[in-house]
C-alpha cells in the first residue's frame, strides 16, 4: 500500500518549477516592455512616473502568473492600444477621417464597443440561465471578455487624446465620472470573470452583469445628455500624483461591493426558490448557497481590503491637498460609513458565523451606500469632491 | 468557520479562550461588556448614523443661517445637542472613545488566547476529542508506526506546517499548525484601529474645547480686525494642533491663524510671520485655472535669513511641523476707477468714483439724493455661458468685472455684476451689468448697446437726448412735419417719448391705460406705439447725423433696438447710474489653511497596520492539525486519527481537509487537483 512519495503530489514545487515556460515568456514581455519605455520615454518621467512604471510592470506580472487569463487578455489590450495611439500619431484629428479609429480604436469608440458588448454579455448570461445547455454563458463570458477588454484599450487610448487636445492639460483618464464609470465597468467585469473562472460558476453572471449593464447605462446617459465624454483639463486639485492611486483603489472596493450585492440577490432568490420551487429548472441552475456565500465572502474582502487602502491613500491625499488628513467632508465621511457597513458584515461572519439570508440582505444593503458614496455624495451633498458633480 | 467555533470544539485548543470557572469578578463583567460585539456592532452603527447626521445638515454654517433655515425652536434643538458640529461634539467623542475602549479591550482578551495559539501546539489531545471535529478522519495503515510519522512529518512540512511531536505509552501524537500570522492580523487590525483614533484625537480640537471648558479661553464671535480681538481669543504658539485659516493680501503678512470655532473662532499665534509677495493664478488656453499659486516670504525669528518658498494646491510648505497650504483665494483690497455714467438727461456728465474693494463710497445722484456704493469684489477673469452666434450656450472669457452693491440712504438696494469690457452677446456687443435681489439669487441682466468703437458713448448721447425736452419737441416736429395733423402728433409723440425715457413701456402703457377708454385701447394703442417709435427713430437718426453715419445698415437698425430694450429695462434697474470700470490695480489675497497635526504619523502608522493586518486576516489561512497514531490492537501496522480546525470558511477547508487526508492516510496522490491554496 506504501507508496514511494516522489510519486504523491503534496509537495508543493518551489515557485520557479511551478512557473510554466509561457508564464516566463510573458514576465520577459512585460519587463521588455516596461524598459522599452523607460528607455524611450524615461526622460520625460519623474520619479513617480518611473515608480508607477514599475508597479504597473510588476503587478502586470504578478497577476499574469496568478490569473493566467490575464496574459493574453492585456496582451491583446496593449496591442490595440498602441495600435490606436500610433494610428493618432500627433493629430487628433485622425480620430475623424482613420477608419479604424472611428469605428474602433479611438476612446469613444472603445467605450461604445464596451457598452454594446456589456449588454449582450448581460443578455446571454441570462439567457443561460434559463436554458439546460453551457453555451449562452460561455457566449456571455466572452462577450465580457471583450467587453472588458474595449473599455480598457478605451482608456488607454484615451489618456493619449488627452495629451493630443492639448499636451500641457495632460492627465490619466480616471479624473472626472464619465472616465471612472469606464473603470468601474471594466474593473467589476474582470473581478467577475475571475471569481467565475476559479469556481467555475458561470449562472453568476446573469446577476453580476445586470450591475455592470446598470452602470453602462448611467455611462451612455451621462455622455449623451451631458456631453460628458469631452475632454475638458483638469481642476487644480486633481493634478496630483495621488490620484493615480486613489482612484483605481477605490474602484476595486466598489466593483467587489457590487459583485458581493448581485450575489446576494442570487443568493436570497436560490434560497426562497429551494422552499417554494425546490424541483424548478431555475433552482439548480443557480450555484449552491454554500458556493454563493463564499464568493460573496471574497468579493467583500477583497473589496474590503483595497477600499481600505483607498480610504488611507486618500487621507493622504488629503493631508496634502487640503491641509488636513480628515477634514469630514461628506465623501470622507461616507467612505467612513460604507467601511463600517463592511466591517460590521465581516465582524457578524468572523466572529458569530453569521451566514444566510441576512447577510445577503446586508450586502444588497451596502451596495446602496457604497452607490451613495460614489455618486450621491456628489450629487446632494457639497463639499470638496467636486469633481464629479452632474 | 469561526474562530469561536475552534475553540467551541473544545480541547485541543482548550487554553485558547476559556471561560473561567469561577464566579464572574465585576470587573470581568466589564471586561466582557466592553469588548463584547454587540457593544462594538451597537457603537459601529452609532457612529454611522452619527456620520450621516454630519453630512446630511451642513456643518459649521454661521448660526445665523441656521436660523433662517430651522426655525428658532429647533436651532435651539439642534445647537444644544452639537448637532452643527457634530464631529466635534461631546457625544461624538464618546463613541469614538467607547469604541477605542471596546476595541482595547478585546485585543486585550485575545491576545493572551492569540500569543498562545501562537506558540502552543497542544500535544495533550485526546483520541475521542480529535473525532468530535467537523473535520475527522481515521485510518488503518500497514506502516510500521515509525514509518508512518516520518511520512507525516514530510506531508505537513511540505505543506508548509509546523509540527511538534510528543510519543508516550506508544502512541505518538503531532500538533500541527500554519499560518500563524492570520492571528497577528488580527492583532494589527485592532490595535492599527486604536492607535489611529489616538492619533487622530490628538490633531483634534479637544484640547481647545477643554481649555474653554475650563475657562482658560473664550471664543470670540465678532468680526473684528484681529488687534481688537481680546487677548482671552487667543490661543498660545504652545497649542500642539490645530488647523486654521488666514488671508493675507498681496504686500502683507499675517502671524496668526483663525480657528473657526462653533459660532465664531480662535486667534492662533504663529511663531513666525507669513508675508504673501504675490498671488497667481495660472490658466490653461481654454481660461480654465491651471493652478492656485502664491509666493511666501517666512519671517521667522530662529532664522538669519527669511525663508522663500512657493506653494501650490497639491503642493503645500512643511516648515517646523508646520504645514502651510494653498486652501482659497480672494481679493486683497483691488484698486477701482469707477465712472459712473448717470442714467438719464445727464448720462454725458459721468462722475469719477474712486473705489477700493470692500470699501464704501457715497455718490451724490443728479437728482440731489445720495447712494452709497459697497465694493463687494472683484475678478480680473469671468466665465459667463452666453449664446453665442449659432444662438448656442457657450462658455465665454469676459475679463474683469467687480461686483457691489447700491444703497439708498435706508440701507436698502440691490446687488450688481459689472463687466468692464463689452462682450459679445449673437453677434452684437453689449455692456453687461447683473442684477440681484441678494447674493444667493441668479443674476438678470441689462444689455447696454456698444458702439462700433466698442464704446457707450452712442448710447449715453442718445440717451441724453432723450431727457432732453427740447431735442425731443424738435424731433417730434420734424416726424410729424408730413402729417397733416401735424401739431397734435407733434405733441404726442413728444409726450411718450418722455414717457418711455422715465419709465419704459411700463409708463407708456400706464398712460394709455389711464386716457383711451377700453374699446379702443388696443387700436389706439397699437397707433401711438407706432408714433413712439417714430419719435424714437428720428431721434436716431439725428444721433447718427451727428457721428457722421450716413447710410443705415441692419447693424444700425439693430443698436436701435437694442437701445431701445435697454432704456426700458433702466427702469427695473433700480440704480441712477452705470458704473463702469475704467482702470484698476489688482491685488489679490491667498488664502492659507495652516495646520499642526503632532499625531499625523501615529494616524498613518495605525494605518499601516490595519491595512496589513486585514491581509493578513483574509488571505492567510490559518490551519491547525493533530494526529495521533498508535500501534493497531492486532500489532500489525498503525492506527491513525487525524482532525483540523481553520478560522477560514468552512467549504474551502472540507476540501483542503480531504486532500490532506489522501497525502498523510491514504497516501495516494491528490490528483494534481487544486490544493486548496488559493
Ligand atoms: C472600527 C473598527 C473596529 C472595531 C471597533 C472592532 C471591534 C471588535 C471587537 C470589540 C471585537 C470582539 C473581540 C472579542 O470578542 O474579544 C472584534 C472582533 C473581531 N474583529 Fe474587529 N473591530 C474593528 C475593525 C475590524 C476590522 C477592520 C476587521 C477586519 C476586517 C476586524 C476583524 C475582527 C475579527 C476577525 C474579530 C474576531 C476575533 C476573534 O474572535 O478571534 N475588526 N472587533
Amino acid at each position: 500500500m506504501s507508496v514511494p512519495h516522489e510519486a504523491l503530489d503534496f509537495e508543493r514545487p518551489s515557485i520557479f518549477r511551478r512557473i510554466r515556460p509561457l508564464d516566463w515568456a510573458y514576465f520577459a514581455l512585460v519587463l521588455a516592455v516596461a524598459v522599452i519605455a523607460h528607455w524611450q520615454y524615461g526622460h520625460l518621467m519623474d520619479r513617480y512616473d518611473t515608480g508607477g512604471l514599475i508597479l504597473a510592470a510588476g503587478m502586470s506580472a504578478w497577476l499574469g502568473w496568478f490569473w493566467r487569463p490575464w496574459q493574453l487578455f492585456s496582451i491583446i489590450v496593449a496591442a490595440l492600444s498602441l495600435f490606436g495611439v500610433w494610428l493618432y500619431g500627433d493629430d487628433l484629428a485622425r480620430g475623424s477621417t482613420n477608419f479604424w479609429l472611428n469605428y474602433i480604436g479611438s476612446g469613444q469608440a472603445g467605450v461604445m464597443w464596451m457598452s454594446v458588448m456589456l449588454y449582450m454579455a448581460t443578455a446571454t448570461y441570462i439567457l443561460g440561465l434559463f436554458t439546460k445547455s453551457d453555451f449562452p454563458s460561455r457566449l456571455g463570458a466572452a462577450f465580457a471578455w471583450i467587453g472588458s477588454g474595449a473599455g480598457m484599450m478605451a482608456l488607454m487610448v484615451r489618456w493619449r487624446e488627452i495629451y493630443l487636445t492639448d499636451p500641457s492639460w495632460g492627465y490619466i483618464p480616471v479624473s472626472n465620472l464619465y472616465e471612472v464609470f469606464i473603470l468601474l465597468a471594466v474593473m467589476t467585469t474582470l473581478m467577475y470573470l475571475y471569481y467565475e473562472q476559479r469556481t467555475g460558476q458561470r449562472t453568476m453572471g446573469a446577476f453580476v452583469m445586470l450591475v455592470i449593464a446598470a452602470s453602462v447605462t448611467f455611462l451612455l446617459w451621462y455622455m449623451w445628455d451631458r456631453q460628458a465624454h469631452e475632454i475638458e483639463p483638469l481642476v487644480p486639485a486633481l493634478n496630483s500624483w495621488w490620484m493615480k492611486i486613489h482612484v483605481p483603489t477605490n474602484f476595486v472596493g466598489y466593483g467587489g461591493f457590487a459583485i458581493a450585492a448581485m450575489l446576494g440577490v442570487a443568493y436570497l432568490i436560490k434560497h426562497r426558490f429551494e422552499r417554494t420551487r425546490p424541483d424548478a429548472a431555475i433552482t439548480h441552475r443557480l450555484p449552491s448557497k454554500d458556493a454563493l456565500d463564499s464568493v460573496m465572502y471574497k468579493s467583500i474582502a477583497i473589496g474590503f481590503a483595497f477600499f481600505t487602502i483607498a480610504t488611507v491613500l486618500g487621507a493622504m491625499w488629503a493631508a496634502e491637498a487640503w491641509g488636513g488628513y480628515w477634514t469630514w467632508d461628506p465623501k470622507e465621511t461616507w467612505s467612513l460609513i460604507l467601511w463600517l457597513t463592511y466591517a460590521s458584515w465581516l465582524h457578524m461572519r468572523f466572529t458569530k458565523g453569521w451566514r444566510g439570508p441576512v447577510m445577503a440582505w446586508w450586502a444588497i444593503i451596502g451596495l446602496f451606500v457604497t452607490t451613495f458614496t460614489f455618486l450621491g455624495v456628489n450629487m446632494f451633498l457639497s463639499g470638496l469632491h467636486s469633481y464629479g458633480e452632474l | 468557520m469561526s474562530n469561536n467555533e475552534q475553540v467551541a470544539g473544545s480541547a485541543p485548543a482548550a487554553g485558547a479562550r476559556s471561560k473561567s470557572a469561577r464566579a464572574p469578578r465585576r470587573s470581568r463583567i466589564l471586561v466582557e461588556f466592553m469588548g463584547s460585539m454587540n457593544l462594538a456592532i451597537t457603537l459601529l452603527v452609532a457612529l454611522a448614523i452619527a456620520s450621516v447626521i454630519g453630512t446630511v445638515l451642513v456643518q459649521n454654517q454661521p448660526y445665523t443661517e441656521y436660523l433662517i433655515d430651522y426655525g428658532p425652536f429647533w436651532h435651539e434643538i439642534f445647537a444644544g445637542m452639537g448637532l452643527y458640529q457634530v464631529y466635534s461634539a461631546t457625544w461624538f467623542l464618546l463613541i469614538v472613545t467607547f469604541l477605542v475602549a471596546s476595541t482595547s479591550f478585546c485585543v486585550y482578551r485575545q491576545s493572551p488566547g492569540i500569543l498562545k495559539d501562537l506558540r502552543r501546539y497542544n500535544l495533550q489531545v485526546k483520541e475521542k476529542s480529535l473525532r468530535s471535529f467537523h473535520s475527522s478522519a481515521t485510518g488503518e495503515l500497514d506502516q510500521s508506526q515509525q514509518e508512518f510519522v516520518d511520512h507525516a512529518r514530510r506531508v505537513l512540512k511540505a505543506q508548509g506546517f509546523k509540527a511538534r511531536e510528543k510519543e508516550s505509552e506508544g502512541q505518538t501524537v503531532i500538533a500541527a499548525m500554519k499560518g500563524r500570522w492570520n492571528r497577528l492580523g488580527y492583532l494589527l487590525t485592532h490595535v492599527g484601529i486604536v492607535v489611529i483614533c489616538v492619533g487622530a484625537l490628538a490633531d483634534g480640537s479637544t484640547l481647545l474645547k477643554a481649555k474653554e471648558w475650563l475657562g482658560i479661553i473664550e471664543i470670540e464671535t465678532r468680526s473684528v480686525p484681529v488687534s481688537e480681538v481680546p487677548r482671552s481669543a487667543w490661543v498660545p504658539v504652545s497649542n500642539p494642533s490645530f488647523r486654521g485659516m488666514v488671508e493675507i493680501p498681496e504686500g502683507s503678512s499675517a502671524d496668526v491663524v483663525f480657528l473657526p470655532m462653533r459660532e465664531g473662532y480662535f486667534v492662533q499665534q504663529l511663531p513666525f510671520r507669513i508675508e504673501l509677495e504675490e498671488f497667481r493664478i495660472e490658466r490653461f488656453s481654454t481660461g480654465a485655472e491651471s493652478s492656485f499659486e502664491s509666493d511666501l516670504i517666512i519671517h521667522d525669528p530662529e532664522r538669519d535669513e527669511p525663508l522663500r518658498h512657493t506653494i501650490s494646491v497639491n503642493h503645500p510648505l512643511i516648515y517646523n511641523g508646520y504645514a502651510i497650504y494653498q486652501a482659497s483665494f480672494a481679493d486683497g483690497g483691488t484698486r477701482l476707477d469707477i465712472e459712473a455714467i448717470p442714467l438719464g438727461g445727464e448720462a454725458l456728465r459721468s462722475l469719477e468714483v474712486p473705489g477700493r474693494v470692500f470699501q464704501e463710497q457715497e455718490i451724490p445722484t443728479p437728482q440731489g439724493d445720495t447712494r452709497t456704493i459697497e465694493f463687494i469684489d472683484f475678478r480680473d477673469e469671468n466665465v459667463v455661458p452666453l449664446l453665442n452666434e449659432e444662438g448656442q450656450r457657450e462658455n465665454r472669457h469676459l475679463g474683469p468685472a467687480f461686483d457691489f452693491r447700491l444703497m439708498d440712504r435706508t440701507g436698502h438696494g440691490l446687488y450688481y455684476r459689472n463687466y468692464m469690457r463689452p462682450a459679445l452677446q449673437e453677434g452684437a456687443m453689449y455692456f453687461l451689468s447683473g442684477v440681484r435681489e441678494s447674493p444667493g439669487d441668479e443674476f438678470h441682466y441689462l444689455f447696454l448697446p456698444a458702439d462700433a468703437d466698442d464704446s457707450l458713448d452712442r448710447f449715453r448721447t442718445y440717451l441724453a437726448m432723450l431727457h432732453n425736452a427740447e431735442v425731443r419737441n424738435t424731433i417730434a416736429r420734424e416726424v410729424a412735419a408730413d402729417d397733416p395733423s401735424g401739431t397734435a402728433i407733434a405733441q404726442t409723440t413728444s409726450e411718450l417719448m418722455r414717457l418711455f425715457a422715465e419709465g419704459g413701456y411700463g409708463a407708456v402703457h400706464a398712460e394709455i391705460d389711464r386716457r383711451v377708454p377700453e374699446e379702443q385701447r388696443e387700436q389706439v394703442g397699437q397707433l401711438l406705439m407706432r408714433v413712439l417709435h417714430a419719435g424714437l427713430q428720428g431721434l436716431y437718426m439725428e444721433v447718427l447725423e451727428d457721428e457722421g453715419v450716413v447710410s443705415i445698415q441692419e447693424e444700425e437698425q439693430r443698436w436701435l433696438e437694442d437701445a431701445v430694450s435697454a432704456i426700458n429695462a433702466i427702469s427695473l434697474y433700480e440704480s441712477p447710474f452705470y458704473f463702469h470700470l475704467s482702470d484698476f490695480e489688482h491685488r489679490e489675497a491667498s488664502g492659507l489653511q495652516i495646520a499642526r497635526a503632532p499625531g499625523q504619523s501615529t494616524v498613518y502608522t495605525g494605518s499601516v497596520m490595519l491595512i496589513i493586518g486585514i491581509f493578513l486576516m483574509f488571505y492567510v489561512s490559518y490551519q491547525r492539525l493533530w494526529i495521533i497514531a498508535r500501534r493497531r490492537e492486532d500489532g500489525r501496522g498503525t492506527q491513525v486519527t487525524m482532525a483540523g480546525t481553520s478560522n477560514r470558511h468552512k467549504v474551502e477547508f472540507e476540501n483542503r481537509f480531504a486532500h490532506l487526508k489522501r497525502w498523510i492516510i491514504d497516501q495516494k496522490p491528490a490528483n494534481g487537483s487544486d490544493d486548496g491554496q488559493k
